[in-house]
């Protein structure tokens, strides 16, 4: 048997476990993201040559939804630690306040990806 | 040696609340910011509290904060830290001033009791030597962590112990990290338990603060992360807890 408090140590450390994981997928669709507007923006940058790119384009829709699922997993961990450290609120808060934004981003980052599919 | 011939030392001057108070001491030659504080509580004013003990670096007593930073005060000659000819003197931060330069240590001590780190092995005297072979790697990684004097030094630089009051700190994580290298010890998966979580490891932002003042070249920061591996890792096994 462990106490609430020991479940609240492994929760923790399991976050941050995830936080590390999602960091290094981060990393790599940053390079990968970095290196696909390098390109696309050789020669200006139009709204219809996006859509062009990424409409009904399987491995766009996959490679974003793996970009977006990341940050929500990413930058809830970071807030809750900003809201605790910095602003001073209590774990309940900063919980729910990491929770809401990592919910918001993930609806509107999966709402934009699907938008550039189906354009 | 500077130009002038005495220097300006601002020492803190009661408890939580306080002041600076100036004195005037004597330069000298290879002197110590230890030497200023005895100076001037041998020939100026016999009332103010400090401590130290070995004089030599290895007991730890004597850090304070001297021009901003925590320094072990007896090791740190005046040279190499005053600014023009002043000295600015205070306790330690992040623990509670008893008086003067003297804090309070026991948050920073019972936090290393908190760590586990307390060393439990199962021989007894009429059993043999264990064998530690000295180029395995985790005897490689206790040998790094295991010179320090306990001087909180550390403990006074970190901002996550400033904003985290009850987080263990450098130098217990680097205390739980020696003994987690022990292939001796055998409450592994409890102190690894004690030092998870927002208290513990998982709580370093690896800022490195104690990394650049630790008198005694100790990475905590080094430590502290192999310990965020060892956790992290069995939490997502299971086999914490
Ligand atoms: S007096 Fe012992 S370390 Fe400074």
């Amino acid at each position: 048997m462990i106490t609430v408090e020991q479940a609240a140590r492994i929760t923790e450390a399991k976050l941050w476990y995830w936080q590390r994981i999602s960091a290094m997928v981060l990393a790599l669709c940053v390079i990968v993201h970095v290196a696909i507007m390098i390109y696309a923006v050789r020669g200006g940058l139009t709204g219809a040559e996006i859509l062009g790119r990424t409409r009904g384009s399987v491995s766009f829709a996959a490679f974003y939804g793996v970009f977006v699922l990341a940050c929500a997993v990413h930058v809830p961990v970071g807030l809750m630690r900003v809201a605790e450290e910095w602003l001073h609120l209590d774990r309940f808060l900063s919980v729910v306040l990491g929770k809401l934004f990592g919910v918001t981003i993930l609806f509107l980052g999966l709402r934009a990806v699907y938008g550039v599919f189906t354009g | 040696m500077s130009s002038s011939s005495f220097l300006k030392v601002s020492v803190w001057r009661g408890k939580a609340k306080g002041a600076f108070v100036t004195y005037d001491v004597p330069r000298r030659e290879s002197q110590t910011v230890l030497d200023v504080v005895t100076h001037i509580q041998r020939a100026i004013d016999p009332s103010l509290s400090y401590r130290f003990a070995c004089r030599v670096g290895m007991c730890g007593s004597c850090a304070m904060t001297v021009n901003g930073k925590a320094r072990w005060t007896c090791r740190t000659h005046v040279s190499k830290v005053v600014e023009g000819d002043a000295l600015e003197i205070a306790p330690l931060s992040n623990l509670p001033v008893i008086k003067d330069l003297a804090t309070d240590m026991r948050e920073f001590f019972d936090k290393w009791a908190r760590a586990k780190g307390q060393f439990k092995g199962t021989r007894t005297r009429y059993d043999d030597f264990a064998v530690v072979a000295p180029d395995s790697k985790a005897r490689g990684a206790a040998n790094a962590g295991i010179e320090c004097i306990g001087c909180a030094v550390c403990y006074a630089s970190c901002d996550v112990v400033a904003w985290r009051p009850g987080y263990l700190g450098p130098a217990a994580l680097n205390r739980a990290w020696t003994l987690a290298n022990d292939v001796r010890d055998v409450q592994q998966k409890e102190r690894l338990l004690a030092v998870s979580g927002d208290a513990g490891c998982h709580a370093c932002h690896t800022q490195g603060s104690c990394n650049e003042r630790c008198p005694k070249q100790i990475e905590p920061t080094a430590g502290i992360s192999g310990l965020k591996k060892l956790a992290a890792r069995a939490a997502v096994r299971g086999e914490l807890g």
